[in-house]
């Protein structure tokens, strides 16, 4: 029922204004007195040299992807553990077998090198 | 809809609002304190009786700092991320009950803001949309710490998301609901963390992970990264970061006593001193919890990256998804 998020829509609310309000506190009454070196990237007392954002290892979009795969897989289980007492042994058997062909994917990465890290 | 219901909403998300914020302010002071004295050290206590006012005189320094904007940052994500970030820390304790009911001038007050039918679900959900805050972070202060910073916490957070999530789906195997409160009243007679015990480990390991914390706190490791993703940030856009992550350890707290450690019930039966003995136990678990997170931060040594990755996708997962088979199969086998 819908109905049951509108608390959550009551509290959303009230936090974006928190969030908001934080932000706004400090830009009034924080002093503004910027600078060159002020405003130059910190990098540990260094004169910063090159672009700020660099290109990223190949690793981190690895992870990505395979979050995604294996995340939806947690959503797919989730239903199942709500009914899975009704559905009994069919829904189990059907579950596990979901499951082992998802887990071959899993070792198959496992096995390329992707959850390495070096 | 009524409108006395609407107004009930406001004054419990008010409430949750503030206790979250003060209750933020005083764990920075109990942390420190704690700290200090397994560091034979004694600690902040200085600002009032105990250092009790530290937390005011931190708030009132961190108001009157300047705040930095790097030049080639861009600015309006820079100035949103904060934003996005404390927001899921703010609402995610909306699902958690705290008691059963109490009754206020006359008028029964349910003990908790949202009873959702997919409370766990939401859980889940809302602590995935803290990533972006941190992403953003990382990525907006065009800072070669920051970026780095933010990659390795989004990294870290999704890779353990998984075995958190299964491992969240113990308490609702055992319970047969993803409702926080069916949840709670289930462990009546039994806490969840004794035939769920692996996956409170996990649970356990991974809230961590989670939430940047000792001893995997890598995103902000301070030896060689700063400060991480927020090593741009000062002033009250600082401390919104540093607000995210301490209500974000409140909450892991309260949310594992509510689905491995009985939540609500127990030690004092929940209806007693009119239903208000339910918050007194949640709050004492929450509290217990989070001593048990700042002692773990005084002990154990900072992973290193790969050793972290690894033990979230070879260990982690594989146990957590295997707990999730064997329970369900010893529930439908056996009956439960």
């Amino acid at each position: 029922m819908a109905s049951q998020f509108f608390p959550i829509l009551v509290i959303l609310a009230l936090a974006l204004f928190v969030g908001f309000f934080v932000v706004v506190l400090g830009t009034i009454f924080g002093p503004r007195r910027p600078t060159a070196r002020k405003s130059s990237p910190y990098e540990s007392g260094m004169v910063p040299y090159g672009p700020g954002t660099r290109r990223m290892s190949v690793r981190y979009y690895l992870v990505g992807v395979l979050f995604i795969l294996f995340d939806i897989e947690v959503v797919f289980v989730l239903p199942w553990a709500v009914v899975f007492r009704e559905l009994g042994m069919p829904g189990l058997v059907l579950m596990i077998v979901f499951l082992v062909v998802l887990e071959v994917a899993f070792v198959y990465a496992w096995k390329k090198g992707a959850l390495e890290w070096e | 809809m009524e409108v006395s219901l609407w107004i009930e909403w406001v004054i419990k998300s008010l409430f949750i609002i503030l206790l979250l914020t003060g209750g933020f302010a005083y764990t920075t002071l109990y942390e420190r304190r704690v700290l200090a004295r397994m560091q034979v050290r004694i600690g902040p206590n200085r600002a009032g009786p105990f250092g009790l006012l530290q937390p005011v005189a931190d708030g009132i320094k961190l108001i009157f700092k300047e705040e930095l904007i790097p030049e080639k940052a861009d600015k309006l994500i820079f100035i949103l991320a904060p934003v996005i970030t404390v927001i899921p820390a703010l609402i995610i304790t909306a699902v958690v009950p705290w008691g059963e009911s109490v009754w206020v001038f006359g008028r029964e007050i349910k003990l908790y803001l949202a009873d959702l039918d997919v409370g766990v679900l939401y859980l889940m959900a809302v602590t995935s949309i803290s990533v972006y805050g941190i992403t953003l972070a990382g990525w907006s202060s065009n800072n070669k710490y920051a970026t780095l910073g933010g990659l390795r916490a989004t990294a870290q957070m999704i890779s353990y998301e998984l075995a958190m999530g299964f491992a969240m789906l113990g308490p609702v195997l055992m319970a047969g609901s993803m409702r926080m409160i069916d949840i709670v009243n289930a462990q009546r007679s039994m806490w969840f963390i004794l035939p769920q015990a692996i996956a409170f480990l996990i649970y356990l390991a991974t809230s961590l992970a989670e939430i940047n914390r000792a001893p995997f706190d890598m995103p902000e490791a301070e030896q060689e990264l700063t400060a991480g993703y927020h090593t741009e940030y000062s002033g009250m856009k600082f401390a919104l970061f540093f607000m995210a992550e301490y209500i974000k350890m409140i909450a892991i707290s309260m949310i594992g006593s509510s689905l491995f450690l009985g939540g609500y019930h127990w030690p004092l039966p929940a209806h007693w001193l009119g239903g208000f003995a339910g918050p007194i136990n949640l709050f004492g678990k929450t509290v217990i919890w989070m001593f048990f997170i700042i002692w773990v931060r005084a002990t154990l040594p900072r992973i290193r990256y790969d050793k972290l990755m690894q033990l979230g996708w070879k260990v982690l997962f594989p146990l957590a998804l295997l707990n999730v088979a064997v329970t369900a199969a010893v529930i439908v086998l056996v009956g439960g």
